[in-house]
């Protein structure tokens, strides 16, 4: 055994772990932080987007030395069919500013200087070094870690969880249920590598700007799930992620439908002649409120994507995973100094806190909809999509067709493909999910 | 020991990237090949030296010697005159009975002297574990530049030598210039350069040099030798015919079928990279970058990617084939003849099909 | 027994990239690791440490960030680390790097005790010279042991090191005296895992830092740029040959029949080479 017994240990080295430990080691705590891979980050998979907001509220200066690719000032969806694409573009030189609020960034690289900011606040910092066991008292309580290097048993008052969507601690501890696939996108993802002035000039971006796409429609087959771009400094990242359930019923490969996306007439051309350097699969938690499990226990609580804290319809994650690592190490740091002990009881005060926050609050609102989506699926990944496209063309087709037998097709097609009674149904229920 | 000059402190702060040889490096001219002999065997690297050896004193207008080092009746004097029907217009040799055996310090010592005496303006020897453990001594005892394994080497209009070698894992080469340090030294890996014509030709000079250490001055001593058993030579970089497979091939059985091609061509067989990380086949079978250079008349690579690391080791082979199920695979950028299929389901039929073409082809000779 | 590991931090060369414009290394993502073949060296000496007893410095000549680089190696169990960093050093050759790497193993002899092996890699996957270790050997006077394969008896008392040496077509086994510098052959041994202790106190530990004053270098000329005698004058991507590969289709023939009528269009005299090479003469 190891004879040092530390005030907290932290399973995990992604946004949630790093932030949960940052906390924690900034007001003096004693913490030790596990990571399993090479280094903070190199497991990680992300898109990716970081929100500045949330990382200001940890380290309010990040912007002097953290790893950020481009601040984003424009956003486009666009709704594909096989073909051609409708697409909303919203681009503002308000994002220009002096703070901007969202980048791209590089996970291996952001996660590293994150974990340095770990490291220099104090915390112990071991990569390589994977968790095996929460160790458990006779009573049950969570008493330290067991890891895969000889040495044996680690102490410790309390151990945060943060070992992402795929971690199996807390599932095997019996803690959480292990992630339904119906709860769980598979994502998979490549870094394109080009000159910078070939990203800006495709992208039409000029100094650190950036863009990112985000598509749905048919090439997810009528599966739910979606498909995105980001421009980085010098490579895009390209994926696509759909529902591991979707996957298992229909038999396609996540793989297959990114090669799909990166072909369709609309991504190639903003792809090619790059270099391929990284292909990464990861999944991607997205049961929503309605999947959140247990939060914490005797001596453990449970942060980031570990809790399902993930929020499917904005693409956020790792804002949800920072600040639930946040308000842990906060509640923790709290019963510390009441010199409390780190029971179930008095743990409550993270799930607490955490209902305060946008976390819960965002999650709640949008909670009916991963459902929605799921069961609808068919429609509103294949069957819209596909008319609206169609109902472009026919718009800005000059072909001497009047404009009224046009209005009159496309309506037609609509209700074609749905009753009447369906399409509002749909809205409505988009609508009410939405709100 | 035989120091070298004090090196002035260079002009202008910067070692100098501009040329400015010192006075005391003006005499020294000529280019060398150390000949690699040990017991009576000369490394074939040491022919192909002097091909590229030829090439440089031709342009510079200067003579090229050959350097022999070992044992007294030894073998030293036959590579000498060996050395003249490849190029080479004389030779220094030493023998000494410190030498019979290749020991780093007094083969250091012997180049060394033989440079401070006789003054070289190139020097080069082949990659091996021999010339790589010498030529490191030598460089840094004499205080030059040393390019280590060099994959061409030209003169420059200015008269030095422009080394060029990979770098960065093989992305990128640079060519490299020792401007005012002498002599310019370089390694070069075997079958990197081609093999010169033997043109049988008597040595121009001998130059016998005499060498003072004895035995007492050398600390290491050489308990035993013992020779790689035959079977696990593999004289991949010198066959003419190579079959190789990489990780496309899925599995260490499929290797067998590249064996099979390999015996009825009456060829090597080889390797990438990931394969012998794998333990599918020893590292003595691997072929490229970190492995070895070939230079075969007909190449087939089946199952290979690619990698610019696996490319440095095969381009100066005369045909490429390369068999991969990717048609985008980097492999047919720089193959000659390409066939994008299943490789473990064509090399059987690939195999049948040489075999009867091979016997075919004999028999009608044969009847001829 | 005080034994120095040199180990380098090297850009995973598998990552790299090449600007297709302006041809130079793109290093944006690319992740930088322990020269792979340095990792035999550190195993070798962590185990002969643990046999015999005694210390062992990891050394690296290295920007700021090579930090990191010792600090995994201490994970593994080894008792210090040197970082040798200043910007003098910068654009070092193979004769400047082992002019400054033996400076500070001189000084590592003096401030920690003296020095009985000195242990680098094969070669680095960067710079791929395989020229530091020898050149650090001869700076030192230390005898210059490459290649090494096994390490078969180490005699503290007598100052005696018996090991067997890669040499071409055969093993050659050696006998001679410390101190010594042996370069490691690659898969003579496994890097192991550290353990719990052994990390925790690695994440802890304080990298000793020297700059070249620290290491009792007075004369910078020798470092760096201006201590090396090659210069790189030109940086280059390997040209791409002007034709692709003729792609064969089988067409009527079975593509092996189809493959085998290519290359011997492509090279007619290939076929009576085969014959003969077939026939075994
Ligand atoms: C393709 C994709 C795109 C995304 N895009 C965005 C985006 O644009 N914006 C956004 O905000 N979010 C995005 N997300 C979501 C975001 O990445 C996650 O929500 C966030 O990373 C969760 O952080 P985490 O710390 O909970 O988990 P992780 O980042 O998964 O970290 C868990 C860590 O724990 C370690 N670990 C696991 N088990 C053990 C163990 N037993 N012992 C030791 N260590 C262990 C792992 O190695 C890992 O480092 C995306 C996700 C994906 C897959
Ligand atoms: C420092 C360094 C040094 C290196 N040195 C070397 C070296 O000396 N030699 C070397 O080879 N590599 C070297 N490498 C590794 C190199 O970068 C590549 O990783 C390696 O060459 C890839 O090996 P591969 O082509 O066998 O495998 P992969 O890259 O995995 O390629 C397999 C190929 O097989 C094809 N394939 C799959 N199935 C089939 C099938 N059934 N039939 C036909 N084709 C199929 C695939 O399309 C693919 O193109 C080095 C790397 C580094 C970093
Ligand atoms: N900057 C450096 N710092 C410490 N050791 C080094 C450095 N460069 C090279 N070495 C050592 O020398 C060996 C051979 O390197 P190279 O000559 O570059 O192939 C490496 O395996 C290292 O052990």
């Amino acid at each position: 055994m190891i004879e040092e017994k530390f005030d907290a240990i932290v399973v995990g080295a992604g946004m949630a772990g790093n932030a949960a430990a940052l906390t924690m080691a900034q007001r003096g705590m004693k913490v030790l932080q596990l990571e399993r891979g090479e280094y903070s980050g190199s497991k990680n998979v992300q898109g990716a987007i970081l929100y500045a907001d949330m990382l200001e509220k940890l380290i309010p200066d990040f912007r002097d030395d953290a790893p950020l690719e481009r601040h984003l000032v424009e956003q486009r969806f666009w709704m594909m069919d096989d073909r051609s694409h409708v697409g909303l573009h919203y681009r503002s030189e308000d994002f220009n500013e002096q703070s901007p609020n969202r980048y791209t960034i590089i996970r291996a690289q952001f996660d590293k200087w994150f974990s340095k900011k770990v490291q220099e606040a104090g915390a112990v910092v071991l990569c390589e070094t994977t968790v095996v066991e929460l160790v458990k008292d006779s009573f049950g309580k969570v008493i330290g870690v067991r890891t895969d290097r000889s040495g044996g048993l680690i102490r410790a008052d309390v151990v945060v969880i943060a070992e992402g969507v795929t971690g199996l601690l807390g599932t095997r501890a019996g803690l959480r249920e292990i992630p339904k696939p119906e709860n769980t996108a598979l994502a998979v993802k490549e870094m394109h590598f080009m000159p910078r002035e070939t990203i800006e000039s495709r992208f039409n971006l000029k100094g650190d700007e950036g863009m990112v796409i985000e598509a749905a429609g048919t090439i997810s087959r009528g599966m739910t799930g979606m498909g995105f771009i980001y421009s980085n400094k010098e490579c895009v990242s390209i994926g696509m992620g759909c529902l591991v359930s979707d996957f298992q019923r229909t038999g396609e490969t996540p793989y297959g439908l990114l090669d799909a996306f990166k072909r369709h007439p609309s991504v190639a051309p903003l792809i090619e002649g790059s270099e391929v350097k990284e292909y990464s699969a990861h999944l991607i938690p997205e049961g929503g409120f309605k999947a959140i499990p247990q939060l914490y226990g005797d001596g453990w609580v449970v942060v980031g994507d570990a809790a399902q804290l993930n929020n499917a319809i904005h693409r956020e994650g790792s804002n949800l995973a920072m600040t639930s690592g946040r308000i842990a190490g906060e509640a923790i740091f709290q019963l510390r100094s009441r010199r409390e002990e780190m029971t179930e009881q008095n743990l409550a005060l993270y799930k607490e806190m955490l209902d305060k926050s946008f976390v819960i609050k965002d999650l709640k609102k949008y909670k009916d909809m991963p459902a929605l989506l799921h069961t609808q699926s068919q429609n509103f990944f294949l069957t819209y999509p596909q008319l609206v496209n169609k109902a472009m063309q026919s718009f800005v087709r000059v072909d001497g067709t009047p404009k009224v037998e046009k209005e009159k097709k496309t309506i037609r097609s609509f209700v074609n493909a749905r009753s009447w009674f369906g399409l509002f149904a749909d809205g409505f229920r988009l609508a009410r999910a939405w709100r | 020991m035989a120091e070298a000059p004090k090196k002035p402190a260079a002009a202008g702060g910067r070692a100098g990237t501009k040329k400015e040889l010192p006075e005391h490096f003006k005499d020294y001219k000529h280019v060398w090949v150390f000949i690699e002999q040990e017991r009576g065997v000369v490394h074939p690297v040491s022919w192909e030296l002097l091909g590229a050896g030829r090439d440089l004193a031709n342009k510079l207008g200067v003579d090229l010697a050959a350097v022999v080092l070992g044992a007294p009746g030894g073998g030293v004097k036959e590579a000498a005159a060996e050395a003249s029907c490849y190029g080479a217009d004389l030779a220094y040799i030493v023998e000494s009975d410190v030498l019979t055996d290749y020991r780093n310090e007094p083969y250091a010592r012997a180049m060394t002297e033989l440079v401070n005496t006789y003054k070289p303006e190139i020097l080069l020897l082949g990659a091996t574990t021999l010339g790589r453990d010498l030529a490191g001594a030598v460089a840094t005892t004499l205080l030059t530049g040393l390019t280590a394994d060099s994959t061409a080497l030209d003169v420059d209009t200015d008269g030095s030598l422009a080394a060029t070698r990979p770098t960065f894992g093989g992305s990128l080469l640079c060519t490299i210039y020792t401007l005012n340090y002498r002599p310019q030294m370089a390694t070069v890996r075997p079958r990197v350069m081609s093999m010169p014509d033997r043109v049988e030709r008597p040595l121009g000079r001998l130059i016998e040099h005499t060498f003072t250490m004895v035995e007492d001055d050398v600390v290491t001593k050489v308990l035993s030798f013992i020779a790689d058993r035959e079977s696990d030579k593999s004289s991949l970089a010198y066959a003419d015919v190579v079959v190789a497979g990489g990780l496309g091939l899925g599995s260490p059985e499929n290797f067998q079928l590249v064996r099979q091609l390999a015996s009825v061509l009456g060829a090597e067989y080889g390797c990438s990279r990931p394969v012998v990380q794998k333990g599918w086949l020893p590292a003595e079978r691997q072929i490229g970058q970190t492995g070895k250079t070939i230079r075969p008349r007909l190449y087939i690579a089946a199952g290979i990617s690619g990698a610019i690391q696996h490319r440095v080791g095969v381009e100066g082979a005369d045909l490429i084939v390369a068999i991969n199920t990717d048609k985008n695979a980097p492999i047919f950028d720089f193959a000659h003849v390409g066939l994008v299929t299943d490789a473990v389901r064509l090399l059987p039929a690939l195999t049948e099909a040489f075999r009867k073409r091979l016997s075919a082809s004999t028999s009608e000779r044969i009847a001829s | 027994m005080h034994i120095v590991v040199c180990i380098k931090q090297v850009p995973d060369s598998a990552q790299i990239r090449v600007h297709p414009v302006t041809n130079t290394i793109m290093r944006q993502g690319v992740p930088t690791i322990i020269n792979p073949y340095d990792l035999f060296a550190i195993e070798e000496a962590l185990r002969l440490r643990d046999k015999l007893g005694g210390q062992v410095t990891i050394l690296t000549m290295g920007p700021p960030m090579a930090e990191d680089t010792l600090r995994k190696a201490l994970t593994f169990g080894a008792d210090r680390a040197v970082l040798l960093t200043d910007r003098f050093f910068a654009g070092s050759d193979t004769l400047a790097t082992t002019f400054a790497l033996a400076a500070a193993i001189r000084k590592i002899g003096d401030t920690f005790g003296p020095v009985d092996i000195v242990f680098t890699g094969k070669q680095t996957i960067d710079g791929d010279t395989a020229q530091v270790g020898p050149g650090i050997a001869k700076r030192l006077g230390l005898t210059q042991l490459t290649y090494v394969s096994r390490i078969a008896d180490v005699d503290g008392e007598a100052r005696t090191i018996k090991v067997e040496r890669r040499a071409e077509g055969g093993v050659q086994e050696l006998a001679t005296k410390m101190p010594c510098l042996i370069t490691m052959l690659e898969g003579t041994n496994e890097i192991r895992r550290g353990s719990m202790n052994d990390a925790l106190r690695a994440s802890r530990a304080e990298i000793v830092k020297w700059s070249a004053a620290d290491a009792g270098i007075e004369d910078t000329a020798k470092c760096g740029l201006r201590g090396s005698p090659t210069i790189v004058k030109k940086v280059f991507a390997p040209s791409p040959r002007a034709t692709k590969a003729t792609m064969v289709e089988p067409g009527d023939a079975t593509p092996a029949e189809a493959l085998i009528a290519e290359i011997f269009k492509q090279q007619p005299e290939l076929e009576s080479k085969l014959m003969t090479l077939a026939r075994g003469y």
